[in-house]
């Protein structure tokens, strides 16, 4: 099982989520912003970090970048493709997903351990988890407001597409606590809060992120 | 010399966080004109060498639709001074 983890640059979490392919029984294999090349992965992960410095939009320049001309097409064929904050900014601008992500409601950029529930366990990046799981994973973000018109939510609401949503506060105003959301086919999933930095309760809050990356590996062993 | 000024701004329905801080921040500093809403938005302004012609606007309107503004939550206008 070989999935990509891709570096733009100002990407900060790379490692992490390569560490948490490994945890979880795959390759990490390392994917260059400049290269439209996937080699071969059966997945990859948009890491979170600020890639190309925020500038214009979170995630709007590297929406344009050679990576992923060959992702979006790939994601449209089912390629499985998880984005963790900056990279589900990423997922937004290129269209993968609904909707965008906006400036904290309260403007301050939050990093904390934050307490989210798995809505959706069919995607593929959520399917090892139970149904309705509560998790506590860091949330770190100053842009991780979800927004969307309201046909959008209804519809993403009424297919079961919001996988995971923010528990008690809502910390940065996203409509519907939403935390993460997928696309019709179950194969793109933007996380706002980071599942790779809980992979090990010795680095992390809990090891409750481990089973986003298990999700994918275990189904296609 | 022509530039072409492209504003970028939220759309109504979108919650701007930036734009209410600053409509707080206005009493604070003993304005008393009262805006019932303030919007924060960017300019891009592309300087030129001579006015665009039809062909290039049309490319300016795709540029500000892909990567200037994000149609999901923003508007924009184009004008253009000689």
């Amino acid at each position: 099982m070989r999935v990509g983890v891709v570096t733009f640059p100002g990407t900060l979490d790379d490692h992490d989520a390569a560490r948490a392919v490994r945890y979880a029984g795959g390759q990490a294999i390392s994917l260059w912003h400049g290269e439209a090349d996937l080699h071969d992965v059966d997945g990859v992960i948009l890491p979170g970090g600020f890639s190309y410095g925020d500038y214009l939009r979170c995630g709007a320049i590297a929406r344009f970048s050679p990576i992923m001309s060959a992702i979006v097409p790939a994601a449209e064929r089912g390629l499985p493709v998880l984005g963790i904050c900056n990279g589900f900014q990423v997922l937004c601008e290129s269209h993968l997903l609904p909707g965008a992500l906006t400036r904290n409601v309260g403007l301050h950029f939050l990093c904390r351990d934050q307490e989210i529930e798995i809505v959706n366990n069919q995607s593929a990046w959520t399917n090892d988890f139970a149904a309705n799981s509560r998790i506590t994973i860091p949330l770190k973000n100053g842009e991780g407001s979800y927004q969307c018109d309201k046909k959008t939510l209804d519809d993403l609401e009424r297919n079961g597409r919001v996988i995971a949503r923010y528990v008690g506060v809502n910390p940065n105003g996203s409509m519907n606590a939403i935390a993460g959301i997928t696309n019709e086919q179950g194969n793109v999933v933007g996380i706002m809060p980071h599942p790779e930095h809980a992979i090990d309760s010795l680095t992390g809050p809990s090891a409750d992120g481990l089973a986003f990356f298990t999700s994918l590996v275990k189904s296609r062993v | 010399m022509a530039r072409v000024i492209v504003d970028v701004v939220l759309k109504d329905e979108i919650l701007d966080p930036q734009g209410d801080a600053i409509s707080r921040a206005l009493p604070r500093m003993g304005f008393t004109f009262t805006p019932t809403a303030i919007r924060q938005g960017k300019s891009f302004i592309l300087t030129l060498e001579r006015s665009p012609d039809a062909s290039e606007m049309a490319q300016i309107e795709k540029a500000a639709a892909t990567l200037l503004s994000n149609p999901v939550i923003e508007n924009f206008t184009i004008r253009v001074e000689n």
